[in-house]
């Protein structure tokens, strides 16, 4: 939506007067006054369908007209002088009838059902007032279906509000859920049993107002939402930063809601976001620091106490050795910053694979010297025209892809006003509209999850893509280097698209990392330059890799393999590994001989499975969701995220370690963060050494932060069982644990009014239980919350800079005899190292396989069934393969998962049947 | 042709076979199209059928020329346009629209052409119910033979005008009568009714200008153009023009369907020409419109059956195609069975019909078999009040209410009795079914 324009009107709502947004319905427009009125089917992402008619209002002509008419206020525009009443005997008693109605079937099995205490439905219910059962006959009933890992159906008690399908299909293009029968058989569902197709199933959860559709994560360690913390935190499972709430009870995450943000994940999670949380319960997590007596014979580690541990690292460090820091992408701000600090900017690398860091630098790049600005979101899903180059990003970076296929409304959307309709109406809106879709172009290696609604795709290697890129940036500017040996069919496409981005109001040019192929970036940065020369603002957005790729770039840094470059011949250095498995960057053989080098390995994290055989010392890291720091997202957006759980014995955050490294060593270094206490100290000296991070203290209160001098509670008002949980312990109330953390308590006590943005813990307002309770946080429903912080973006465009494009674009891909390029080809669930640990997810993670256009596997004289070995350089396989109609011919997909590949790809690559066993 | 007084029946022949083309065109068939071709422009024949004051015969009664006023003409409107005909005639009690397409299929082929012609549409479906076989088989039979003729296709007679007839036949659901959802239904969507606006004029199927109109009401057209607005309006008795087809079904004498100036009263189709009630039965009321409108009783018996009259006395002419309850059937069992085919017709979209309907079936059903409570009363009537028009979000379940409520206006006393005698008065003494 284009930032509204001032559409302010007077309605009258019980003969009071009120402003209101003109381009709002009625529904909105109460709810955004603070009025209580009952819905279902209205959804502030999906608009208005009038299905459920629980939303009724008294409208009347004039003042004079006492008799009024039953509207239904989510279907009826907020004109100016509307005069209404919510409060209408009749209108009271329609809406009190649609819950009577709704409750023919419901099952009255609110106290073994997941959504009681946190359900739209009970709360609707009373807020209507409808309490005793006139009907007499017996409930309907329906068999259920299995959806898979993630969500639990119960279509018992379903209200038929049509929410779930318009979600699922209308929004995020799935197809395998639909609306079956008619009249009161309805049934919401698959065709049969099976595993949810779509990537953002588990905003079923969400957005059905009851509980037909669950959490099934939840329901194996189920509690209710007054029972647990829940704490404002940001996704880590890829670069988009989605606000999420993590709600924890003794010590288990429990689940993962969504946290609106305006301009970023809005009302909707990915599956991988949602359900990918449960690393942190992983049974394998390091929870106690650990030393290994030798590095020969892979002698096992052996527990310790920190103090101890710390005491056998002083002796080790004591001879003035000198320490190389490896950061990590997937490590807050602050803990790489503190390595830097510890190390020295000489000695302080990345983390990142030579390709990761090339890109990330690339990206930072082309965001701070060019003039294109990096979108967010909220803006991408308002591109009027989207070029798509690398990936499918759906496995990458997925909110972005929903943001994508949102996008393809934009334009046509344009002939609304004509039509005199406005865009809440979402059922007039799409029979207007139909299957009409504005301009969204893909150009990548393989079929993705947009195809359906591209307006044309292009399917090549890496430098193809980047070629074509390049030659659309051309034909918009001519400056832009020229793409040579295009055919005529390439040369028509690249027009095409040209046009459509050069004739929108705001395209957008969205790129993944996911291919490895640095040009398609500069391709993208190309195009969008091309662009802002035609005086076309468009703008760009990235994937880059993990949580905080961009801010970890910004600290400087080489990519880890160069610490080649370091002399180090006197003594070997110590090694200090944060939050980082080194495995999945670098081929092991290489990274043997690297590690070779160093000794004490000292490591620092939480995943068990990152843990090299060569380390001699691991120190326990909380992880994300159990500590406080700040990510750096995609688009350069800074964000603060809080500690979900208490601080566990042995257990703390990263920078504390390093701190406490920092301690029995002997560096002189450490004498600049030897008084570090808190964050802000850290966020003060971070700003000192970077001017990009001045004002990185901004992206949330501090640590001091108090409302009326109390703490922001973690635990609702509702909370029990607090004297009960340690029971077995101890008979006493324990003291609830401290957080010096950050502004909020793990408590119940504290402020009961609404914090800042960044540290609302959970959405709940007085007679809304349920998420719904959204509403009562927003300054507008939909909009901006109360007190918002959108936390820091970082990096803004030079608007007048003439950058120079990228020249010398990459030839025409060739293919070589016997020869495949091999690129990767990076899968939602799986590529990502910490929620491939999640045991939900872990069921949905495919199997690693070659993939290859049908056509290749012939000429390899390939069978079904038949494994393939795979030799690059660098690396020796035998993987399965499989055959994909849309894989561009001349490569071969490499699908990553769990132990997957560590070579730098693209790269080329001798396919061979593997003999028969 | 001839003139007269029953132009849209006169060619059907009693157990015959329809009238092919050539025959048709010897009395005259396909001669006003030949002369609106050549002839007339859009505009032209709009304004024609504007002036002859037309009402939709479907049941809502809209007037055709104001329809078709809505849709956007000239060279930048968007294409193609579409014609759908609604012949999914579902209506209880409703079967005239059958005689039309089974006895005069060509007639309603020209009427197709001249209406798409009047709104400049390219293609035409005939949405046809399945139970129709007969009809479907005869208008297809008639398609072919104006194709082969020149009277359909690429460039009519000539005039470089196109049309292309679809014969699309539905799988058919009552709901498939209101216009919107009778499109869903034809791009293969759920039956579900769509949001208005935007109305079909503008965005119909597939989001293009569509007019859908009732096979009686095409009817009319050649008629009307053959012989000028003037002479249609002089066919009608009040103020509508035209001839409407009435049907009666029910215990009269002669239950049928006929063809008679628009505004004949009650009293004349149902004694002249159903001819009366049959023996041992008396008239109690009579829903004249079909299954959705509210009984008439025998003090409305002289009213004449046209639109406004029966607006007036709170029912509606609907379809014309009268029901007759009489006075050996109980009422409550009557609208009971009303109450589930409307119940098993909702589309299950919105809340008050879809759940309501059901729970109104139930009611009247425990009332029917002895377990209806006098609270089930005030259940009813709440009903009545709550599923009834801009409650709901279309005109099915308030259709559906019309018939209860005049039932308990005129029956309350024998819905009393179902209470205070645990069960169907009618049912003690014995019923002839």
């Amino acid at each position: 939506m284009t930032k509204a324009r001032n559409h302010s009107v007077t309605i009258h709502v019980d003969g009071r007067s009120f402003q209101a947004d003109a381009q709002r319905n009625l529904l909105e427009s109460c709810l955004s006054l603070g009025f209580n009125l009952p819905y279902f089917c209205w959804h502030p992402a999906m608009g208005s369908v009038g299905a459920c008619r629980q939303c009724a209002v008294k409208q009347f002509k004039d003042e004079s007209d006492t008799n009024g008419l039953i509207v239904m206020a989510c279907m009826t525009p907020s004109a100016e002088g509307t005069r209404i009443s919510i409060d209408d005997p009749e209108a009271r008693e329609f809406r009190s009838s649609v819950i009577e109605w709704l409750m023919l079937n419901h099952p009255h099995d609110c106290p073994v059902c997941d959504e009681g205490g946190e359900c739209h439905l009970q709360d609707m219910t009373v807020m209507t007032g409808h309490v005793s059962r006139r009907y007499r006959e017996s409930k309907r009933t329906y068999r259920n279906q299995y959806l898979g890992s993630f969500v639990t159906h119960e279509m018992n008690r379903c209200i038929q509000c049509y929410r779930c399908v318009r979600f699922y299909r209308d929004i995020a293009g799935g197809e395998d859920l639909n609306a079956f029968g008619s009249r009161d058989r309805l049934y919401f569902g698959r065709m049969q049993d099976g595993t949810l197709e779509n990537e953002f199933s588990g905003n079923l959860v969400e957005v059905c107002p009851t509980g037909v559709f669950t959490d099934k994560t939840l329901s194996h360690h189920y509690s209710r939402k007054w029972d647990m913390q829940s704490t404002p935190s940001i996704c880590s499972h890829c670069s988009v930063g989605c606000n999420v709430h993590l709600a924890e009870r003794a010590g288990i995450m429990r689940r993962v809601t969504n946290r609106y943000h305006s301009r970023i994940n809005g009302y909707f999670l990915c599956d991988r976001g949602r359900f990918g949380y449960e690393y942190v319960n992983h049974p394998q997590r390091l929870r106690r620091p650990a030393v290994r007596p030798s590095r020969e014979n892979s002698a096992p580690l052996i527990s310790l106490s920190p103090a101890e541990a710390l005491a056998r690292l002083r002796s080790r460090l004591s001879e003035r050795k000198r320490i190389v820091g490896v950061g990590s992408p997937r490590a807050s701000l602050e803990s790489n910053y503190a390595l830097r600090t510890l190390v020295g900017r000489e000695h302080f690398f990345s983390g990142m694979s030579i390709v990761e860091h090339r890109d990330a630098s690339l990206i930072l790049q082309i965001l701070t010297d060019g003039p294109a600005p990096s979108w967010s979101i909220q803006q991408v899903e308002q591109a009027d025209a989207a070029l798509i180059l690398g990936e499918d990003l759906v496995h990458t970076a997925p909110r972005l892809a929903l943001a994508l296929r949102q996008s393809v409304r934009e334009q046509p959307m344009e002939q609304l006003d004509g039509l005199n309709i406005h865009r809440w109406q979402d059922a007039a809106v799409r029979t207007a509209l139909q299957g009409q879709r504005g301009p969204l172009y893909i150009g990548s290696v393989a079929g993705t999850s947009l195809d359906d609604v591209a307006t044309r795709t292009f399917r090549g290697s890496p430098c193809d893509i980047a070629r074509l890129g390049c030659a659309v940036a051309h034909e918009i500017c001519h400056d832009s280097p020229r793409i040579s040996e295009l055919t005529s069919e390439e040369s028509a496409l690249i027009r095409e698209i040209a046009r459509a981005l050069a004739s929108a109001k705001r395209p957008v040019v969205a790129v993944g990392a996911g291919t490895g192929e640095a040009w398609i970036i500069k391709a993208a940065a190309n195009v969008a330059w091309a662009l802002h020369r035609r005086g076309v603002a468009a703008g760009l957005v990235f994937a880059p890799h993990e949580c905080n790729t961009l801010g970890l770039s910004l600290l400087g840094g080489n990519s880890f393999e160069q610490t080649t470059a370091i002399e180090g011949d006197r003594d070997r250095d110590a090694l200090l590994i944060l939050e980082n498995d080194l495995r999945r960057r670098l081929e092991t053989a290489t990274l043997n001989r690297w590690l070779e080098r160093f000794d004490p390995i000292i490591v620092i994290d939480h995943v068990d499975d990152a843990i090299l055989d060569q380390a001699g010392f691991v120190f326990p890291a909380s992880p994300i969701a159990c500590s406080d720091g700040s990510l750096v997202n995609h688009e350069g957006r800074v964000q603060r995220f809080f500690s979900a759980i208490a601080k566990e014995q042995d257990v703390q955050v990263s920078w504390r370690w390093i701190q406490d490294i920092g301690r029995v060593s002997s560096l002189e270094s450490f004498h600049a963060m030897a008084d570090w206490t808190s964050l802000e100290q850290i966020h003060a000296a971070m700003a000192e050494d970077f001017p990009v991070l001045r004002r990185i203290g901004e992206a949330a209160p501090p640590a001091q932060f108090r409302i009326a001098g109390q703490k922001i509670p973690r635990a609702p008002h509702r909370f029990s069982g607090r004297t009960v949980l340690p029971v077995l312990e101890t008979i006493h109330e324990p003291q609830p644990p401290h957080d010096p953390e950050s502004p909020l308590a793990f408590s119940m006590e504290g402020t009961p009014s609404q914090p800042p943005s960044p540290l609302v813990p959970f959405f709940w307002s007085s007679g809304w239980n349920s998420n719904e309770a959204l509403n009562k946080f927003q300054d507008e429903v939909g909009r901006s919350l109360h007190n918002e912080h959108l936390g820091i973006r970082l990096l803004e465009p030079q608007p007048d800079a003439r950058s120079r494009f990228f020249e010398n674009p990459p030839p025409r891909y060739e293919r070589r005899n016997n020869q495949l390029l091999l690129v990767p080809l990076p899968r939602l669930f799986g590529s990502e190292e910490l929620s491939a640990r999640a045991s939900a997810i872990q069921e949905q993670i495919p199997k690693a396989a070659v993939v290859l256009h049908p056509r290749e596997a012939d000429r390899l004289g390939l069978r079904k069934g038949q494994a393939v070995d795979v030799t690059a350089p660098g690396l020796t396989r035998r993987l399965p393969f499989e055959t994909d109609e849309t894989m561009a011919g001349g490569l071969a997909g490499l699908r990553l998962t769990p132990g997957g590949v560590s070579v730098p790809l693209p790269a080329w690559a001798t396919l061979k049947g593997a003999p028969s066993p | 042709m001839t003139i007269d007084r029953r132009p849209l029946t006169e060619q059907i022949r009693r157990n015959g076979p329809p009238p092919t083309l050539c025959e048709y065109e010897d009395r005259g068939g396909y001669a006003a199209i030949r002369t609106m071709l050549t002839e007339m422009t859009p505009e032209e024949v709009q304004r024609e059928v504007t002036d002859s004051n037309l009402r939709g015969r479907g049941g809502a009664g809209f007037p055709t020329g104001k329809k078709w006023s809505f849709v956007p003409m000239g060279d930048d409107a968007p294409r193609p346009k579409y014609l759908v005909v609604n012949a999914d005639e579902m209506e209880p009690g409703s079967f005239k629209d059958r005689v039309l397409l089974e006895g005069h299929p060509h007639q309603l082929i020209e009427g197709i052409i001249i209406a798409a012609y009047a709104i400049q549409a390219e293609c035409a479906y005939i949405f046809i119910r399945w139970a129709y076989r007969r009809s479907a088989l005869a208008l297809e039979r008639a398609i072919r033979e104006a194709r082969e003729s020149g009277l359909l296709g690429h460039d009519l007679l000539g005039s470089g005008f196109n049309l292309t007839v679809h014969v699309h036949t539905s799988a058919g659901r009552y709901i498939c009568g209101e216009e919107t959802a009778l499109l869903n239904a034809l791009e293969g969507h759920p039956v579900i009714p769509r949001a208005k606006p935007p109305y079909p004029q503008v965005s119909g199927l597939w989001g293009k200008p569509t007019i859908v109109q009732n096979v009686e009401t095409l009817c009319n057209l050649p008629h009307i153009l053959a012989h000028g607005a003037e002479w249609y309006r002089g066919l009608g008795k009040g103020k509508d023009s035209g001839t409407k087809l009435y049907a009666v079904s029910g215990r009269v004498n002669r239950p049928g369907v006929w063809e008679l100036p628009i505004g004949t009263t009650v009293r004349e189709i149902l004694e002249h020409h159903a001819g009366g009630m049959q023996e041992g039965y008396a008239f109690r009321a009579m829903q004249p419109g079909g299954g959705s409108t509210a009984f008439l009783t025998d003090a409305h018996l002289d009213m004449a059956m046209d639109f406004e009259s029966l607006s007036s006395v709170g029912s509606r002419l609907g379809t014309g195609t009268a029901i007759i309850l009489d006075d050996r059937t109980c009422p409550v069992g009557f609208v009971r069975n009303l109450e589930h085919f409307f119940a098993q017709e909702s589309c299950g979209w919105c809340t008050p019909c879809r759940d309501g309907l059901p729970w109104v079936e139930r009611l009247l059903a425990a009332l029917d078999s002895g377990d209806g409570r006098p609270q089930d009363m005030d259940i009813l009537e709440r009903h009545v009040t709550f599923l009834g028009p801009g409650r709901t979000y279309c005109a099915h379940a308030p259709g559906a209410m019309e018939p209860l409520k005049s039932a308990l206006e005129h029956f309350r006393s024998d819905f009393d009795r179902h209470i205070d005698e645990r069960g169907c008065p009618w049912a003690k003494t014995g019923t002839d079914e």
